[in-house]
């Protein structure tokens, strides 16, 4: 579904990203773990058109991705920012309805905004209140379901987990099953390895802008030295 | 009516034109430009140009003026509106002293010295029903799907552009909406003082808008009205204390901005609906106050 091809971005003299490849199968859930710094977060915007790569391919399902965010959103991507980024001065119901910007199908604009209540029983209950009265929990709930109402295909999410009390943590990881089987396509940028990868069928690890390791969740969970780094392990960590 | 208290009122009238395309623009859109006296600059010389040299009625300059003003915003736009937060303020301010000074030096439009003897065609009514005119549009825009995706520009870019919204389409037509009501303003100013001249339209001039659209409260039809009923008829109240008087302006809008910091009514609007809205929220928060003590006291029992 989602094909990147040795992939290199740089912010000014960074190298944030130097040859990643890697892809997504259509219902899969796919996460990317690495470090503060490792390009997790550039990977992302890159995908979603923000910023510029200096060398490499995107493609999705057959299309070249290129550096129209409005584009791209259309094709089917749509992506939950870090940090949420609600309007925080907008209702919740407008928050959502933001995210069908492109839409002009009132009938399955409505559908799809009654499914995301179904999956957010909370934000039904808000619908009508200011997004930024929202505790975090809910402001992650509502940047999801703004994402959603796109109708994209493959959703990208960064961090959904940041900042949030544990409970909410794995009610989060909960809710990124349940949106997998209204069929959808994940990819999961998480500092949180250890819940990414269980919720996970593939994993990529990545470290200071490159692809060291991949595979299957259930063996990068296994695997010694990403035990050791991210999952914390007793084993002593491998020299930087 | 007195023609003294006429004249504050064409005066609050013009200035409300040109606060409330303002008001599109920084308090929905979240674009501060401290240019905007160039529009309106450009809107009375295109109007002067409409009355005077081809002899065209009021209402053809008015046109006129806010379709040249809107025009140059586009230029401008196409150059500037790419440019993030601070860079696009700083060039906007050299756009109001660059137009400023281009009419300074050409000769055929007067001038440094001005043009004079326009035609006297402002009255308290055209201005008012202008000013009406205006105000239903401008609320409707805000109210409309585009007033929304504005405000989405406004609050949190990178996130209307993940929903697919073109940020640079809303901050153009917000760009647009502001400079064509300004030239508007500006036309109303030329044809009411029947003299022009490139030092009404200076920076001070940029910055008084812009004052009175955050004093009025960002995000708000009806604060900008507010404030500009007030702030143009505060220096007149206090015409009686002549020199003194500015200082009293400038005292009132720091103790209004140290008390009230989101403006007067910043991001409400003085409506049925919206008054219902704020009263209904303070007893909510009152009611929480109270629940909170009645469980304090609970607790020390």
């Amino acid at each position: 579904m989602l094909n990147v091809r040795e992939l290199h971005v740089s912010y000014g003299g960074i190298r944030a990203l130097r040859g990643v490849s890697l892809e997504v199968n259509e219902g899969e859930i796919v996460t990317i773990i690495g470090a503060n710094g490792a390009g997790k977060s550039t990977l992302l915007n890159t995908i979603s058109g923000f910023l510029k790569p200096a060398k490499g391919e995107l493609e999705f399902k057959g299309h070249k991705l290129g550096r129209q965010p409005a584009k791209i959103v259309q094709l089917g991507i749509c992506h939950v920012p870090e940090g949420r980024l609600v309007f925080t001065n907008l209702t919740v119901r407008d928050n959502l309805l933001l995210g069908a910007y492109l839409r002009t199908d009132r009938k399955a604009i409505a559908a799809d905004l009654e499914k995301v209540y179904a999956l957010f029983p909370r934000l039904k209950e808000r619908e009508r209140q200011l997004a930024g009265t929202l505790s975090g929990g809910e402001q992650q709930m509502l940047a999801m379901g703004r994402a959603l109402m796109t109708d994209g295909q493959l959703v990208l999410m960064d961090e959904p987990s940041l900042g949030l009390a544990p409970l909410l943590v794995k009610t989060v990881f909960e809710i990124i099953v349940e949106i997998r089987k209204l069929g959808k396509t994940i990819l999961l940028v998480e500092q949180n390895a250890f819940k990414a990868l269980e919720v996970a069928d593939r994993a990529y690890v990545l470290e200071q802008g490159k692809v060291v390791k991949s595979g299957r969740a259930c063996d990068i969970a296994q695997d010694p030295a990403v035990r050791a780094a991210y999952l914390g392990s007793k084993s002593v960590a491998g020299g930087m | 009516m007195d023609a003294y208290i006429q004249g504050i009122i064409i005066l609050t009238g013009i200035n409300l034109l040109a606060v409330l395309g303002l008001s599109v623009l920084t308090g929905f859109t979240g674009l501060f430009s401290f240019g905007h006296a160039g529009f309106m600059a450009i809107g009375a010389y295109v109007g002067a140009i409409f009355s005077s040299k081809l002899g065209l009625p009021f209402a053809a300059a008015i046109v006129a003026a806010a379709a040249g003003a809107g025009a140059v915003s586009v230029l401008i736009g196409r150059l500037t509106l790419k440019l993030k937060g601070d860079y696009f303020c700083i060039a906007t301010l050299g756009f109001g002293e660059a137009i400023r000074l281009i009419l300074n030096n050409w000769k055929w439009a007067g001038g440094a010295r001005g043009w004079d003897n326009l035609p006297a065609s402002v009255t308290i009514w055209n201005v008012l029903i202008v000013d009406a005119i205006a105000v239903v549009l401008v609320w409707n825009l805000l109210n409309s799907r585009h007033g929304r995706n504005m405000v989405a520009v406004r609050e949190e870019e990178l996130a209307a552009q993940m929903a697919g919204v073109n940020v640079f389409r809303y901050k153009m037509i917000a760009l647009f909406v502001s400079a064509a009501l300004a030239g508007m303003a500006g036309a109303f100013m030329g044809h009411y003082m029947t003299y022009i001249t490139p030092k009404l339209f200076n920076m001070v001039k940029s910055t008084d808008l812009t004052i009175i659209v955050i004093f009025g409260g960002l995000g708000s039809v009806s604060g900008s009205i507010l404030g500009t009923l007030l702030l143009t008829a505060l220096p007149e109240i206090f015409r009686a204390f002549s020199q003194w008087r500015l200082v009293f302006y400038g005292l009132a809008v720091i103790v209004i901005m140290v008390g009230r910091p989101q403006g007067l009514i910043g991001g409400m609007e003085l409506t049925p609906a919206g008054i219902r809205k704020i009263a209904a929220e303070r007893r909510a928060k009152s009611a929480l106050a109270a629940a909170a003590k009645a469980a304090e006291q609970g607790g020390e029992e």
